[in-house]
């Protein structure tokens, strides 16, 4: 079900602003990784353009090749809306919808794209629940608003809203930067089970969170305000953290900026 | 230790710790009673009105052949009778007004917040600022000039609702969009991500977060057009009749039925015209409470 990512030159713009520039990386399948970088530097935007909600907002384009599985995401014949159902996203502050019941919120992506099975639908959203290591909490109380629930598992019910829909890739903007240590360790202890089955793509601040959960590290920075961000150095996580090819590498993760 | 009162000089603020002189107290009564002096001007005519129309239309209204019958057969000597054809016909007018102009709001209100971008849509929001001042006789000289110059068509109770759709739209228009602009747009962003298309967007997830206060915005403007007089004198004559056909033949409303029993000066009239001006206020009133306790109940 996981596929890979491979993008190739690519470059990021906000109408004639260059936002991000010359990116070209290879994600594996079934494997968490991790972006990190100092704020501003293009993390969210870049990962924004691999499910192709880049371009939501006015002036957002791309240029350059996002291929999953050597397929385009970003060719004349391809649906961007097709494209998110099948890479999913979790945002950085819970966004359950306000009017839908628990059941509905994770039923929602299903329901809006045309499965009506209510048999379907229960076992599906029972899954995904399970998945999202929320069933026993709200198993009595799937009737009830969606946001009615913590902060916490609030955001586990929109990753259990996310994988419904059964996506190839999870990419996760941040996700535990609105919640507290322990949800945040809930949710880490979740990707490392998602990750036997999806391809994960975390964007973080938290360095250490980055060590503790992901196979890979991508590390962005700005060359100065103003200019756009670059992919500086990307390698397996165990290295980054302990002896990086770049000195801004080094300086970002042994705290010296950021 | 420096401090800024250093030498001997002035501080800027005294350390006293006493109540205020009886000059700052005086200078702080002042703009009080002003305030209060405001407040009693803004509200003494509006509870005197409401004191007269209810102690001189009140006891109409409390037979229930007021709400029952019409004004057939009844002169202005007669006691009797009632307002039904007029609430009927109020009635009836306002739910094609609303059925006609609600779409027509919600779906400008979806382009110019989701949708509209550039030329097209500030031409239609600047379109909607001229409504929103258009006086209501205006509007129905419009609407006249439509239907019965052109068209060659009757007078009728339909006319009426197209002239106050004039005037109601601009309200629900602007109301729908504030609504829609309180929806956050992280809720959008969580639906484009699972794949949904934005128009389903909009109506399955957009909308229905910001439907409250969409019906809030609906009844108030409803509450704004059922006592716009104007329209009614020019498109929809009296009759004392019951009618409940918006094409053809006089529609009364409560409006010209207030209009019609004021110019018969006897007392019975006198009566009639005071209760049907409470029975407006009450509708008022009822779609008011309507639309905050929508509000209320429907809040997540």
């Amino acid at each position: 079900m996981a596929q890979r990512i491979d993008v190739t030159d690519l470059n990021v713009y906000y109408g004639s602003f260059k936002a991000v520039e010359d990116v070209s990386m290879s994600v594996e399948p079934k494997s968490v990784t991790a972006f990190i970088g100092p704020s501003g530097c293009g993390k969210s935007t870049f990962l924004r353009t691999l499910n192709r909600m880049h371009e939501v907002i006015p002036g957002g384009r791309v240029e350059g090749k996002v291929e999953l599985n050597g397929r385009d995401l970003y060719a004349r014949t391809v649906d961007p809306v097709a494209v998110r159902r099948v890479v999913g996203m979790v945002f950085q502050r819970p966004n359950p919808f306000p009017t839908m019941t628990v059941f509905d919120n994770v039923a929602a992506g299903l329901r809006l794209n045309g499965v009506r099975n209510k048999k379907a639908l229960s076992e599906t959203v029972e899954q995904s629940l399970r998945g999202a290591n929320l069933w026993d909490e709200v198993k009595d109380r799937l009737d009830k608003p969606g946001a009615g629930l913590s902060g916490g598992q609030q955001q586990r019910l929109c990753i259990a809203r996310a994988i419904a829909v059964e996506p190839q890739v999870l990419l996760m903007d941040e996700p535990c930067s609105a919640l507290d240590p322990i949800s945040t360790l809930a949710i880490e202890d979740l990707i490392n089970d998602l990750k036997s089955d999806y391809t994960i793509v975390i964007v973080t601040h938290n360095m250490q969170q980055a060590a503790r959960i992901s196979d890979r590290t991508a590390f962005f920075n700005l060359a100065a305000t103003g200019k756009p961000g670059r992919l500086i150095e990307m390698n397996d996580t165990t290295k980054i953290f302990s002896n990086p090819t770049e000195k801004a590498t080094e300086d970002y993760v042994s705290g010296r900026f950021g | 230790m420096t401090s800024i009162a250093a030498a001997g000089a002035t501080p800027l603020i005294g350390p006293s710790i006493e109540r205020p002189s009886r000059a700052r107290e005086i200078r702080n009564a002042i703009p009080t009673d002003l305030i209060w002096t405001s407040f009693f001007a803004a509200v003494v005519p509006l509870v005197w009105i409401l004191y007269t129309v209810i102690t001189k239309g009140l006891s109409l209204l409390l037979s229930s052949t007021w709400w029952l019958e019409s004004q057939r057969g009844i002169t202005v000597r007669h006691v009797g009778g009632g307002a039904y054809h007029a609430i009927v016909g109020t009635l009836l007018q306002a739910t094609v007004t609303a059925l006609i102009s609600v779409p027509i709001a919600i779906f400008t209100a979806v382009y110019l917040v989701e949708y509209g971008r550039g030329r097209l849509a500030r031409a239609v929001s600047f379109m909607v600022d001229i409504l929103t001042g258009i006086p209501s006789i205006v509007a129905a000289l419009f609407i006249y000039a439509l239907w019965v110059t052109t068209l060659g068509l009757d007078r009728a109770g339909f006319s009426v609702s197209l002239a106050l759709v004039l005037l109601m739209l601009p309200v629900v228009v602007r109301s729908t969009e504030e609504m829609l602009r309180l929806v956050p747009n992280e809720l959008r962003e969580a639906s484009y991500a699972l794949g949904v298309p934005k128009w389903k967007t909009i109506s399955r997830v957009v909308i229905p977060t910001a439907f409250s206060g969409i019906v809030t915005g609906v009844l108030l403007g409803l509450a704004r057009v059922i006592g716009e007089t104007a329209p009614l004198l020019i498109l929809g004559p009296y009759t004392k009749e019951i009618n409940f056909n918006l094409f053809s033949g006089n529609m009364a409303a409560l409006p010209t039925m207030i209009n019609w029993d004021r110019t018969q000066s006897l007392q019975p009239a006198v009566d009639r015209t005071w209760a049907a001006a409470l029975t407006l206020i009450l509708l008022v009133l009822l779609l008011n409470i309507a639309g905050r306790v929508i509000a209320r109940f429907s809040r997540v």
